[in-house]
């Protein structure tokens, strides 16, 4: 058994009525991808993983409560995390009722659904909530029997003494709030786990199949006004007037009104809310030039071309390997603007009095956005409540909050309890979309060897976060350079699952497949072989690890019938790190009626400790299936600062009949779980790219693939 | 504005709304029946799924003038205790991941093997395919109605 001192302080724990234990974390890494304008400002150096409040109740009769501290987004998060805690109190988890917990300003803290991180993070500190709750319980019990907690053990909810005496949780948990907390705590070994690693179905599975309200939408307050908000119609306009006339005149709107740069229109339903803002005549002017997709294609190149580069990592000296390479391979990839298109339009509920600012919704980032509020409304933190409702998605979209902040500024003005309901268009046209990049990989080739490898990135707004340079193959190629160039552009632009990495594995992953057909050589033998160089690194920005990438090859071999496959088959492979994950994967395509069709995609993935298999497997099938749908079909065009489809009759996302069955292998060790939520998706569209690759001979670079004619007619 | 005289989940319903309001906005926002989803407004998406005298539409594009005299179902009216054998292998096959499409979703596959209830995996495609999940849970949306065909079967 380990040990480990927590650090959680008597305030915190007396804070609940019964007993308390807590845990939220969430670090990330992926802010740094968003516009300055919209990013969180949260200092990951200042995060402390130990600190951390949450809550754990007991009742009399032993049943439990846990609050799930982080927000859901369909992550699992909100099972997945409880479980942990459950594991180490040593509790059943059909006795375990979970809440989702608030947004407490004082109690809890950095609560932040993001960047894969919430189980990474959790883990000590969510162990240590559960164990450090339990060690109190026995303490309890010890005192009452007069014995050593030492003689003492615990088995699901009961603690028993070596006199034969047995106590349950809840007898003794009011005594167990009053004690000490103790310093050191000892947590389970895994081999002894009872609900870390088993299926553990959704905790809202019964509320979502019988419509029960859950999501921001479903949220209704008495009195309260819907409100639908006109926005610029093209990114760099603003509003220099309207008329409201016809659109007051609308059944069942009740207020119209100018905030900043947009108009709120404020209805006793959502349809006379959406109706009146049909009626409005805004008239708007260009504050900024309008950009197009055409201009940014032109951009992006030539910043590719430029020397207006950042360098963000330099191993040897690549322009020598260049020089005196036999042989260069140089290609180009290309990304669109993607929306989210979260299922669940972004909306929030607010409602602002003299008293307090009350504010209920699906958010990624609440004290970030309780935090902005305050500001912007001048009012007392203390003041203001947020409630996180379930998600209907999220992708990114939902850290930013400016829905929430609209929400605020409109009660605040109308003094009302009002919803900001978000149409698919406004949704669509009003975004903070995945930014377009292109990148340039190089690479020299001399004995047939790889002796340099020079990336180069241009990208709207932001290029690549600092960790990214230092993923596969960083470390594995002795002359090796990252540079980054950018383009400001008034498109918004921010964090789309798997921020950078969501494309650069496509470009990456496939320039490795076309290098390996260049060399000659064997496509997965060429990473692996790269991988040996990567051993025994001292490099601590090397994070990823060279063995557990050969495992998750070598098992995406096996598994996979890799090279093996018969007849009409035709499979591409692709191996990515990121999130703290190691992932491979291979796709199956076959050609019906000269199209490839993809059919099977084969997973295997390490992300350590599987704390909830179910919803694991979950997050990985539909990370795979989003990779492939976005890289197929996804596409945002931009004409005159317009995106060029607002809803789902022209834009295209995958469904059921294009997905492929995805087949998931999880690596078994007890090493402390990562990411999951995101690192299955990038590799998934290089898979698939160069299983087209070998199905037609045509090597994909641009996305979305769909629009290549040789391809796909 | 005119009355209707609506019929939901085997009760009535009396509502003042005007002409052109889809079925939809009456649901959630005149009578509190919050299961049924927006997601695009122009009938692309499934989340508002429900049935019209049994068979599926999308509540956003069907406007409450023409439902009068109709039965509609919503997921609330499917079953008493969220126990029709669609919702129970949705439930054992954990199919949600954020779980907003899935009220649509699960009306659509009742309509389907109410017509079809042997159906092959192209059928459950081909019937499915209106439906979209934005986490992508079509592997499991998939074996769900393959499941809930043998519990009807």
């Amino acid at each position: 058994m380990s040990t480990k001192t927590t650090t959680i302080d008597r305030r915190s724990f007396l804070k609940a009525s019964a007993l308390t234990g807590g845990g939220l974390i969430i670090g990330f890494n992926f802010f740094t991808a968003c516009k300055p304008e919209v990013e969180p400002s949260i200092d990951i150096s200042q995060l402390n993983f130990n600190d951390f409040n949450a809550f754990i109740k007991i009742a009399d009769n032993g049943a439990v409560t846990i609050f799930a501290p982080n927000p859901e987004i369909g992550q699992g998060v909100k099972t997945s995390m409880p479980m942990i805690i459950a594991e180490e109190l040593d509790v059943e988890w059909k006795n375990v009722h979970v809440v989702q917990g608030g947004l407490d300003t004082d109690v809890f803290e950095r609560q932040v659904a993001g960047g894969s991180q919430s189980i990474r993070h959790g883990w000590d500190p969510l162990r240590q909530t559960g164990a450090t709750a339990r060690q109190m319980l026995i303490n309890a019990a010890a005192a009452r029997w007069g014995v050593d907690a030492a003689e003492c053990s615990v088995v699901n909810g009961m603690i028993f003494n070596n006199k034969g005496d047995k106590l349950g949780y809840g007898e003794v948990a009011v005594e167990a709030a009053a004690l000490e907390v103790p310093k050191d705590v000892k947590l389970k070994d895994p081999k002894y786990y009872k609900i870390i690693g088993q299926n553990v179905q959704n905790v809202d599975i019964d509320e979502i199949i019988t419509g029960k309200p859950l999501f921001g939408l479903d949220f209704k307050r008495e009195g309260m006004l819907y409100a639908s908000v006109m926005r610029p119609p093209a990114f760099g306009q603003k509003l220099t007037s309207f008329d409201d006339t016809v659109a007051r005149s609308k059944e069942g709107v009740v207020d119209i009104f100018k905030f900043g740069n947009k108009i709120a229109v404020l209805a006793t339903s959502t349809w006379a809310a959406m109706r009146g803002k049909k009626s409005l005549v805004a008239v708007w002017e260009d504050e900024s030039p309008l950009e197009s997709t055409k201009d940014h294609d032109k951009i992006l190149l030539d910043l590719l071309e430029g020397k207006e580069f950042k360098t963000l990592r330099s191993d040897g000296n690549v322009k020598n390997a260049f020089a005196s390479a036999d042989q260069i391979l140089e290609r180009t990839y290309e990304s669109p603007i993607l929306p989210h298109n979260c299922l669940e339009p972004m909306n929030f509920f607010a409602n602002v009095t003299d008293e307090k600012v009350e504010l209920v919704g699906p958010i990624q980032t609440p004290k970030w956005t309780a935090d902005r509020i305050s500001k912007i409304l001048e009012r007392d933190l203390k003041d203001i409540s947020l409630e996180m409702t379930r998600m209907g998605g999220g992708y990114g979209r939902r850290l930013y909050g400016d829905f929430a902040l609209e929400a605020a500024e409109i009660s605040n003005i109308a003094r009302k309890p009002v919803q900001v309901i978000f149409s698919r268009e406004d949704d669509m046209a009003d975004g903070i979309y995945r930014p377009a990049i292109k990148y340039k990989i190089s690479a020299a080739i001399k004995d047939n060897k790889i002796t340099g490898y020079h990336l180069k990135e241009a990208a709207i707004n932001n290029g690549m976060y600092d960790l990214v340079p230092n993923f596969f193959p960083a470390g594995a190629i002795e002359n090796y350079q990252v540079d980054s160039a950018s383009y400001k552009s008034n498109i918004t632009t921010g964090a789309w699952r798997a921020p950078y990495t969501n494309f650069l594995a496509f470009a990456e992953q496939s320039f490795f497949d076309e290098l390996a057909e260049t060399m000659a050589v064997d496509r997965v033998q060429l990473r692996l072989d790269l991988l040996q160089n990567v051993k025994g690194t001292t490099d601590e920005k090397i994070q990823y690890s060279a063995e557990r990438m050969e495992k998750v090859i070598n098992t995406v071999v096996k598994k996979s019938n890799w090279g093996k496959v018969k007849g009409n088959v035709f499979q591409g492979f692709s191996a990515y790190y990121c999130h703290n994950t190691h992932v491979a994967e291979v796709a199956d395509v076959v050609m019906e009626s000269g199209v490839p069709v993809v059919k099977k995609v084969t997973c295997v993935i390490d992300c350590g400790i599987v704390v909830n298999p179910l919803g694991a497997l979950n997050q990985v099938e539909g990370g795979v299936l989003d990779g492939i749908g976005h890289a197929m079909y996804g596409n945002l065009d931009f004409i005159n600062g317009t995106p060029q489809s607002v809803n789902f009759d022209t834009y295209r996302l995958i469904r059921m009949k294009e997905t492929p069955k995805v087949e998931t292998h999880f690596i078994k060790n007890d090493i402390a779980p990562t990411g999951l939520g995101e690192p299955a998706l990038p590799p998934a569209a290089a898979a698939l790219a160069n299983a087209i690759k070998a199905a037609t001979g045509v090597r994909l670079t641009k996305q979305p693939f769909i629009e290549n004619k040789d391809i796909f007619g | 504005m005119p009355m209707y005289d609506l019929k939901i989940n085997g009760k009535s319903y009396a509502v003042e709304v005007s002409a052109d309001t889809p079925v939809l906005w009456v649901l959630r926002d005149h009578l509190n029946l919050l299961g049924t989803k927006y997601g695009c407004g122009i009938g692309q998406c499934g989340s508002c799924t429900i049935h019209l005298d049994g068979e599926p539409v999308k509540s956003c594009s069907l406007t409450v003038s023409l439902v009068s005299g109709k039965s509609i179902t919503t997921i609330e009216g499917l079953s008493e205790n969220g126990n029709h054998p669609v919702q129970e292998a949705w439930k054992e096959i954990d199919v949600p991941q954020c779980g907003y499409c899935q009220s649509g979703q699960i009306m659509t596959a009742v309509a389907f093997l109410d017509k079809n209830s042997n159906p092959n995996k192209e059928e459950i495609r081909e019937a499915m395919h209106g439906n979209l999940c934005r986490c992508a849970s079509y592997n499991r949306i998939e074996n769900a109605v393959a499941k809930a065909a043998k519990k009807t079967n």
